[in-house]
Protein backbone atom coordinates (compact mmCIF):
# COMPACT_ATOMS: atom_id res chain seq x y z
CA UNK A 1 0.00 0.00 0.00
CA UNK A 2 2.85 2.40 1.07
CA UNK A 3 4.62 1.57 -2.38
CA UNK A 4 1.50 2.71 -4.05
CA UNK A 5 1.38 5.60 -2.29
CA UNK A 6 5.06 6.51 -3.48
CA UNK A 7 4.21 5.87 -6.89
CA UNK A 8 1.74 8.53 -6.96
CA UNK A 9 3.51 10.87 -4.93
CA UNK A 10 6.55 10.39 -7.36
CA UNK A 11 3.90 10.39 -10.34
CA UNK A 12 2.74 14.20 -9.31
CA UNK A 13 6.54 15.66 -8.58
CA UNK A 14 7.28 13.85 -12.00
CA UNK A 15 4.34 15.57 -13.89
CA UNK A 16 5.00 18.61 -12.33
CA UNK A 17 8.48 18.68 -13.84
CA UNK A 18 7.08 17.30 -17.13
CA UNK A 19 4.67 20.37 -16.87
CA UNK A 20 7.75 23.16 -16.46
CA UNK A 21 9.67 21.44 -19.52
CA UNK A 22 6.12 21.28 -21.75
CA UNK A 23 5.13 24.96 -20.88
CA UNK A 24 9.00 26.19 -21.82
CA UNK A 25 9.15 23.83 -24.71
CA UNK A 26 5.48 25.17 -26.21
CA UNK A 27 6.37 27.94 -27.96
CA UNK A 28 8.99 26.46 -29.89
CA UNK A 29 7.24 23.21 -31.01
CA UNK A 30 3.88 24.97 -31.65
CA UNK A 31 3.31 24.71 -35.46
CA UNK A 32 0.28 26.87 -35.68
CA UNK A 33 2.09 29.68 -34.00
CA UNK A 34 1.84 32.94 -36.02
CA UNK A 35 4.81 32.48 -37.63
CA UNK A 36 4.31 29.39 -38.97
CA UNK A 37 0.52 30.51 -39.99
CA UNK A 38 2.08 33.63 -41.77
CA UNK A 39 4.97 32.04 -43.53
CA UNK A 40 3.08 30.92 -46.30
CA UNK A 41 1.30 34.06 -47.15
CA UNK A 42 4.12 36.43 -46.81
CA UNK A 43 6.80 37.25 -48.76
CA UNK A 44 10.83 36.82 -46.71
CA UNK A 45 12.09 40.56 -46.21
CA UNK A 46 9.47 42.11 -48.24
CA UNK A 47 5.78 43.79 -46.86
CA UNK A 48 2.81 42.02 -47.77
CA UNK A 49 -0.56 43.25 -47.05
CA UNK A 50 -2.99 40.51 -44.81
CA UNK A 51 -5.73 40.36 -46.01
CA UNK A 52 -8.41 42.31 -43.93
CA UNK A 53 -10.21 40.42 -40.91
CA UNK A 54 -13.43 38.95 -41.90
CA UNK A 55 -15.71 36.13 -39.65
CA UNK A 56 -14.87 33.25 -42.21
CA UNK A 57 -11.14 33.80 -43.12
CA UNK A 58 -8.72 35.45 -40.36
CA UNK A 59 -4.72 35.03 -40.67
CA UNK A 60 -4.72 35.16 -37.05
CA UNK A 61 -7.22 35.31 -33.96
CA UNK A 62 -8.18 38.40 -32.67
CA UNK A 63 -7.29 40.69 -35.40
CA UNK A 64 -8.28 43.94 -34.76
CA UNK A 65 -10.81 44.15 -38.21
CA UNK A 66 -10.44 48.57 -37.78
CA UNK A 67 -6.71 48.13 -38.53
CA UNK A 68 -5.31 47.86 -42.16
CA UNK A 69 -2.54 45.28 -41.67
CA UNK A 70 1.19 44.30 -43.69
CA UNK A 71 3.57 41.81 -41.81
CA UNK A 72 7.62 41.91 -43.21
CA UNK A 73 8.82 38.64 -42.27
CA UNK A 74 12.76 38.80 -41.86
CA UNK A 75 15.63 37.52 -41.80
CA UNK A 76 18.67 39.20 -40.43
CA UNK A 77 21.70 36.51 -41.85
CA UNK A 78 22.23 38.42 -44.95
CA UNK A 79 22.34 41.66 -43.64
CA UNK A 80 20.26 44.66 -41.73
CA UNK A 81 16.85 45.40 -42.55
CA UNK A 82 15.75 48.95 -43.32
CA UNK A 83 12.30 49.59 -42.69
CA UNK A 84 10.45 52.82 -43.89
CA UNK A 85 6.97 53.40 -43.11
CA UNK A 86 4.78 56.51 -44.31
CA UNK A 87 2.08 57.80 -41.70
CA UNK A 88 -1.39 57.49 -42.26
CA UNK A 89 -3.80 59.94 -41.34
CA UNK A 90 -5.43 58.26 -37.71
CA UNK A 91 -2.59 56.33 -36.53
CA UNK A 92 -0.01 54.06 -37.47
CA UNK A 93 2.66 51.94 -35.57
CA UNK A 94 4.94 49.41 -36.52
CA UNK A 95 5.64 45.79 -33.55
CA UNK A 96 8.66 44.02 -33.54
CA UNK A 97 8.54 40.24 -33.08
CA UNK A 98 10.77 37.16 -32.30
CA UNK A 99 10.59 34.10 -34.14
CA UNK A 100 8.82 33.08 -30.95
CA UNK A 101 6.34 35.89 -30.94
CA UNK A 102 8.12 38.15 -28.16
CA UNK A 103 6.80 41.46 -28.78
CA UNK A 104 10.11 43.38 -27.52
CA UNK A 105 9.75 46.54 -29.54
CA UNK A 106 6.71 48.85 -30.64
CA UNK A 107 6.44 52.30 -31.99
CA UNK A 108 4.01 54.43 -32.79
CA UNK A 109 3.73 57.60 -35.41
CA UNK A 110 3.72 59.86 -32.91
CA UNK A 111 6.85 58.93 -30.69
CA UNK A 112 8.55 58.36 -34.20
CA UNK A 113 7.78 61.96 -34.87
CA UNK A 114 8.06 62.23 -38.65
CA UNK A 115 5.96 61.75 -41.62
CA UNK A 116 7.78 58.99 -42.46
CA UNK A 117 8.93 55.95 -39.64
CA UNK A 118 12.20 54.98 -40.57
CA UNK A 119 14.25 52.59 -38.65
CA UNK A 120 17.09 49.97 -38.56
CA UNK A 121 17.15 46.08 -37.91
CA UNK A 122 20.13 44.45 -37.00
CA UNK A 123 21.36 41.45 -35.13
CA UNK A 124 23.45 42.75 -31.93
CA UNK A 125 26.90 41.15 -33.90
CA UNK A 126 25.84 43.11 -37.10
CA UNK A 127 25.40 46.36 -34.50
CA UNK A 128 28.49 45.71 -33.14
CA UNK A 129 30.37 45.86 -36.08
CA UNK A 130 28.91 49.14 -37.27
CA UNK A 131 31.52 51.57 -37.48
CA UNK A 132 30.66 54.07 -34.26
CA UNK A 133 31.35 58.04 -35.09
CA UNK A 134 29.86 57.37 -39.01
CA UNK A 135 27.26 59.48 -39.40
CA UNK A 136 25.26 56.50 -39.90
CA UNK A 137 25.14 56.13 -36.10
CA UNK A 138 23.17 59.96 -36.01
CA UNK A 139 20.69 60.73 -33.71
CA UNK A 140 17.23 60.37 -36.31
CA UNK A 141 18.59 56.98 -37.33
CA UNK A 142 16.93 54.40 -35.26
CA UNK A 143 18.55 51.26 -34.67
CA UNK A 144 16.71 48.07 -33.42
CA UNK A 145 18.36 45.14 -32.03
CA UNK A 146 16.94 41.86 -32.87
CA UNK A 147 17.17 38.99 -30.30
CA UNK A 148 16.49 36.21 -33.14
CA UNK A 149 17.80 36.24 -36.69
CA UNK A 150 14.27 35.86 -37.92
CA UNK A 151 10.88 37.09 -36.62
CA UNK A 152 8.35 39.36 -38.14
CA UNK A 153 7.15 43.34 -38.30
CA UNK A 154 3.64 43.58 -38.31
CA UNK A 155 2.81 47.17 -39.20
CA UNK A 156 -0.78 48.34 -38.58
CA UNK A 157 -2.45 51.88 -39.36
CA UNK A 158 -5.63 52.55 -38.37
CA UNK A 159 -9.13 53.22 -40.48
CA UNK A 160 -11.01 55.57 -37.76
CA UNK A 161 -13.91 55.01 -40.38
CA UNK A 162 -14.43 52.03 -42.47
CA UNK A 163 -14.44 54.65 -45.66
CA UNK A 164 -10.98 55.14 -44.31
CA UNK A 165 -9.42 51.75 -44.95
CA UNK A 166 -8.22 52.32 -48.56
CA UNK A 167 -6.41 54.77 -47.67
CA UNK A 168 -4.87 53.04 -44.38
CA UNK A 169 -4.03 50.26 -46.60
CA UNK A 170 -2.39 52.49 -49.54
CA UNK A 171 -0.29 54.10 -46.99
CA UNK A 172 1.04 50.73 -46.04
CA UNK A 173 1.10 49.71 -49.71
CA UNK A 174 4.28 52.48 -49.87
CA UNK A 175 6.39 51.43 -46.74
CA UNK A 176 9.02 49.16 -47.66
CA UNK A 177 11.61 46.94 -45.50
CA UNK A 178 14.64 45.42 -47.70
CA UNK A 179 18.16 44.42 -46.71
CA UNK A 180 20.33 47.10 -46.70
CA UNK A 181 22.45 47.09 -49.88
CA UNK A 182 24.52 49.50 -48.65
CA UNK A 183 25.48 47.18 -45.20
CA UNK A 184 27.89 45.07 -46.76
CA UNK A 185 30.22 48.13 -48.35
CA UNK A 186 30.46 49.78 -45.21
CA UNK A 187 31.64 47.40 -43.70
CA UNK A 188 34.68 46.46 -45.94
CA UNK A 189 35.42 50.11 -45.97
CA UNK A 190 35.73 50.08 -42.61
CA UNK A 191 38.99 48.81 -41.92
CA UNK A 192 40.52 50.89 -44.84
CA UNK A 193 39.16 53.75 -42.93
CA UNK A 194 40.79 52.90 -39.70
CA UNK A 195 43.89 53.41 -40.50
CA UNK A 196 42.79 56.90 -42.41
CA UNK A 197 41.98 58.66 -39.44
CA UNK A 198 45.23 59.05 -37.00
CA UNK A 199 46.88 61.49 -39.15
CA UNK A 200 44.39 64.16 -38.48
CA UNK A 201 44.30 63.55 -35.07
CA UNK A 202 47.85 63.63 -34.61
CA UNK A 203 47.55 67.55 -36.78
CA UNK A 204 45.09 68.60 -33.92
CA UNK B 1 7.63 -7.53 -12.84
CA UNK B 2 5.93 -5.04 -10.03
CA UNK B 3 8.75 -2.55 -10.40
CA UNK B 4 7.99 -2.50 -14.19
CA UNK B 5 4.05 -1.72 -13.18
CA UNK B 6 4.97 0.64 -10.17
CA UNK B 7 7.10 2.51 -13.05
CA UNK B 8 4.50 2.71 -15.46
CA UNK B 9 2.19 3.77 -12.98
CA UNK B 10 4.53 6.39 -11.61
CA UNK B 11 5.24 7.29 -15.50
CA UNK B 12 1.34 7.46 -16.80
CA UNK B 13 0.70 10.10 -13.98
CA UNK B 14 3.62 12.39 -14.61
CA UNK B 15 2.29 12.00 -18.42
CA UNK B 16 -1.56 13.04 -17.21
CA UNK B 17 -0.57 15.59 -14.91
CA UNK B 18 2.02 17.48 -16.83
CA UNK B 19 0.29 17.59 -19.93
CA UNK B 20 -3.04 18.13 -18.46
CA UNK B 21 -1.99 21.14 -16.42
CA UNK B 22 0.08 22.86 -19.62
CA UNK B 23 -2.97 22.03 -21.76
CA UNK B 24 -5.10 23.90 -18.57
CA UNK B 25 -2.61 27.21 -18.40
CA UNK B 26 -2.13 27.20 -22.14
CA UNK B 27 -6.10 27.84 -23.10
CA UNK B 28 -7.11 29.08 -19.71
CA UNK B 29 -4.13 31.17 -18.94
CA UNK B 30 -3.37 32.10 -15.29
CA UNK B 31 -3.34 34.94 -13.30
CA UNK B 32 0.56 35.87 -13.44
CA UNK B 33 0.47 39.88 -14.11
CA UNK B 34 -2.50 40.20 -14.67
CA UNK B 35 -4.55 43.55 -14.30
CA UNK B 36 -7.74 43.75 -13.66
CA UNK B 37 -10.10 46.60 -13.63
CA UNK B 38 -14.08 45.46 -13.10
CA UNK B 39 -14.84 42.81 -15.68
CA UNK B 40 -11.86 43.71 -17.64
CA UNK B 41 -8.71 41.96 -17.53
CA UNK B 42 -5.39 43.00 -19.14
CA UNK B 43 -1.90 41.30 -19.63
CA UNK B 44 0.25 44.56 -19.77
CA UNK B 45 3.52 42.69 -19.82
CA UNK B 46 2.47 40.28 -22.71
CA UNK B 47 3.68 43.19 -24.95
CA UNK B 48 7.14 43.36 -23.30
CA UNK B 49 10.00 40.93 -23.88
CA UNK B 50 9.83 39.75 -20.44
CA UNK B 51 6.52 38.07 -21.15
CA UNK B 52 6.01 35.46 -18.59
CA UNK B 53 6.46 32.20 -19.75
CA UNK B 54 2.56 31.02 -19.32
CA UNK B 55 1.61 34.22 -21.98
CA UNK B 56 4.50 32.74 -24.15
CA UNK B 57 2.64 29.28 -24.15
CA UNK B 58 -0.83 30.94 -24.55
CA UNK B 59 0.24 33.09 -27.66
CA UNK B 60 2.40 30.19 -28.85
CA UNK B 61 -0.48 27.91 -29.06
CA UNK B 62 -3.05 30.69 -30.20
CA UNK B 63 -1.07 31.69 -32.96
CA UNK B 64 -1.70 35.18 -31.92
CA UNK B 65 0.49 38.62 -32.01
CA UNK B 66 0.39 40.35 -28.96
CA UNK B 67 0.27 43.95 -28.93
CA UNK B 68 3.42 45.94 -28.33
CA UNK B 69 3.80 48.13 -25.20
CA UNK B 70 4.90 51.06 -27.15
CA UNK B 71 1.59 50.50 -29.33
CA UNK B 72 -1.01 50.19 -26.56
CA UNK B 73 -2.88 47.37 -24.48
CA UNK B 74 -5.81 45.00 -24.93
CA UNK B 75 -8.56 44.64 -22.35
CA UNK B 76 -11.01 41.76 -22.87
CA UNK B 77 -14.13 40.50 -20.65
CA UNK B 78 -16.09 37.48 -21.13
CA UNK B 79 -18.51 38.42 -18.39
CA UNK B 80 -20.71 41.43 -17.35
CA UNK B 81 -19.63 43.42 -13.79
CA UNK B 82 -21.50 40.77 -11.65
CA UNK B 83 -19.39 37.91 -13.45
CA UNK B 84 -22.41 36.83 -15.11
CA UNK B 85 -20.77 35.24 -19.19
CA UNK B 86 -22.14 37.34 -21.61
CA UNK B 87 -24.73 36.20 -23.74
CA UNK B 88 -25.17 36.94 -27.16
CA UNK B 89 -29.10 36.53 -26.61
CA UNK B 90 -29.21 38.89 -24.23
CA UNK B 91 -28.77 43.08 -24.08
CA UNK B 92 -25.93 44.27 -22.86
CA UNK B 93 -24.92 47.86 -22.47
CA UNK B 94 -21.40 48.58 -22.10
CA UNK B 95 -21.08 52.64 -20.81
CA UNK B 96 -19.15 54.87 -19.17
CA UNK B 97 -15.50 56.52 -20.37
CA UNK B 98 -12.63 54.63 -21.50
CA UNK B 99 -8.89 55.31 -20.11
CA UNK B 100 -6.87 58.32 -21.99
CA UNK B 101 -5.79 57.04 -25.08
CA UNK B 102 -5.21 58.53 -28.81
CA UNK B 103 -7.69 56.09 -29.98
CA UNK B 104 -9.62 52.93 -28.88
CA UNK B 105 -10.99 50.30 -30.38
CA UNK B 106 -14.33 48.14 -29.28
CA UNK B 107 -14.48 44.80 -30.74
CA UNK B 108 -16.38 41.78 -30.47
CA UNK B 109 -15.30 38.05 -31.17
CA UNK B 110 -16.03 34.25 -30.67
CA UNK B 111 -14.53 32.50 -28.17
CA UNK B 112 -12.00 31.28 -30.90
CA UNK B 113 -11.04 34.54 -31.63
CA UNK B 114 -12.78 34.94 -34.87
CA UNK B 115 -15.46 38.05 -35.55
CA UNK B 116 -19.07 37.28 -35.92
CA UNK B 117 -20.80 37.03 -39.13
CA UNK B 118 -23.52 39.82 -39.33
CA UNK B 119 -25.03 41.59 -42.38
CA UNK B 120 -24.14 44.89 -41.53
CA UNK B 121 -20.48 43.91 -41.53
CA UNK B 122 -20.00 45.75 -38.24
CA UNK B 123 -17.56 43.98 -35.94
CA UNK B 124 -16.51 46.73 -32.98
CA UNK B 125 -16.47 50.43 -32.75
CA UNK B 126 -13.78 52.78 -33.23
CA UNK B 127 -13.40 55.80 -30.96
CA UNK B 128 -13.92 58.06 -33.73
CA UNK B 129 -17.54 56.29 -34.91
CA UNK B 130 -19.06 55.98 -31.66
CA UNK B 131 -22.05 58.61 -30.68
CA UNK B 132 -21.43 60.14 -27.35
CA UNK B 133 -23.72 62.18 -25.35
CA UNK B 134 -23.17 66.10 -24.13
CA UNK B 135 -21.08 64.77 -21.35
CA UNK B 136 -18.17 62.74 -23.57
CA UNK B 137 -19.94 59.42 -22.17
CA UNK B 138 -21.15 56.48 -24.55
CA UNK B 139 -23.11 54.17 -24.13
CA UNK B 140 -23.25 50.72 -26.63
CA UNK B 141 -25.38 48.23 -27.22
CA UNK B 142 -24.72 44.98 -27.77
CA UNK B 143 -27.88 42.65 -28.62
CA UNK B 144 -28.93 40.35 -31.47
CA UNK B 145 -31.70 42.50 -32.45
CA UNK B 146 -31.24 46.01 -34.18
CA UNK B 147 -31.14 49.20 -31.71
CA UNK B 148 -30.78 52.95 -32.07
CA UNK B 149 -27.53 54.59 -31.16
CA UNK B 150 -24.37 52.22 -31.23
CA UNK B 151 -25.30 48.88 -31.91
CA UNK B 152 -22.93 45.91 -32.17
CA UNK B 153 -24.45 42.63 -33.21
CA UNK B 154 -23.94 39.89 -31.87
CA UNK B 155 -25.25 37.12 -34.23
CA UNK B 156 -27.26 35.36 -31.94
CA UNK B 157 -24.08 33.27 -30.75
CA UNK B 158 -24.34 31.89 -26.90
CA UNK B 159 -20.72 33.13 -25.31
CA UNK B 160 -18.74 35.74 -27.05
CA UNK B 161 -15.96 38.12 -25.60
CA UNK B 162 -15.26 41.49 -25.67
CA UNK B 163 -11.84 43.04 -26.67
CA UNK B 164 -11.15 47.24 -25.81
CA UNK B 165 -7.54 47.87 -27.41
CA UNK B 166 -6.41 50.96 -26.08
CA UNK B 167 -3.56 52.83 -28.62
CA UNK B 168 -0.83 54.94 -27.50
CA UNK B 169 -1.89 55.12 -24.48
CA UNK B 170 -0.52 55.49 -20.79
CA UNK B 171 -2.40 52.84 -19.61
CA UNK B 172 0.36 49.72 -19.05
CA UNK B 173 2.45 47.84 -16.82
CA UNK B 174 2.53 50.34 -13.56
CA UNK B 175 -1.67 50.57 -13.69
CA UNK B 176 -2.88 49.04 -11.14
CA UNK B 177 -6.13 50.05 -10.19
CA UNK B 178 -9.88 51.74 -11.60
CA UNK B 179 -8.72 55.21 -10.75
CA UNK B 180 -5.67 54.65 -13.14
CA UNK B 181 -7.86 53.69 -16.25
CA UNK B 182 -11.62 54.45 -15.87
CA UNK B 183 -12.76 51.27 -17.71
CA UNK B 184 -16.18 51.01 -19.06
CA UNK B 185 -19.56 49.35 -17.09
CA UNK B 186 -20.73 45.98 -18.65
CA UNK B 187 -24.12 45.59 -17.75
CA UNK B 188 -26.41 42.72 -18.76
CA UNK B 189 -29.96 44.63 -19.21
CA UNK B 190 -32.61 42.71 -20.26
CA UNK B 191 -32.47 38.41 -21.37
CA UNK B 192 -35.86 37.46 -23.64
Amino acid sequence: MIRLLFTIIAGVLLGGVVHLVSVLALPRIATQDAYSRLTPMTKLNAVTALPLADPNNSPMPFMDPAFALAICRYDLAGGPIKLTVPVSQAYTSVSFYTRNEVAYYAINDRSAGKKVIELDLMTEAQHNELPEDEDVTAADRLIIDSPTTTGLILLKALAAEPGLMPQAQASLAASSCRVQIDAPAAKQEEPAAAPAPPPPRTKR
Amino acid sequence: MRLIFITLLALIIATAVGVGSTYMTATRGTDLGTLRIGAWTARPKNGTADVDPYSRATIARNGELPIGTGDGIAFSATTDDKKKPLDGRCDVLVSGVTPAARFWTLTLFDQKGHLVANSLQRYGFTSQEIIRGSDGMFEIRIASRSRAGNWLPTGGIERYALMLRLYDTPVGVATRTQRDAPMPSISMVGCP
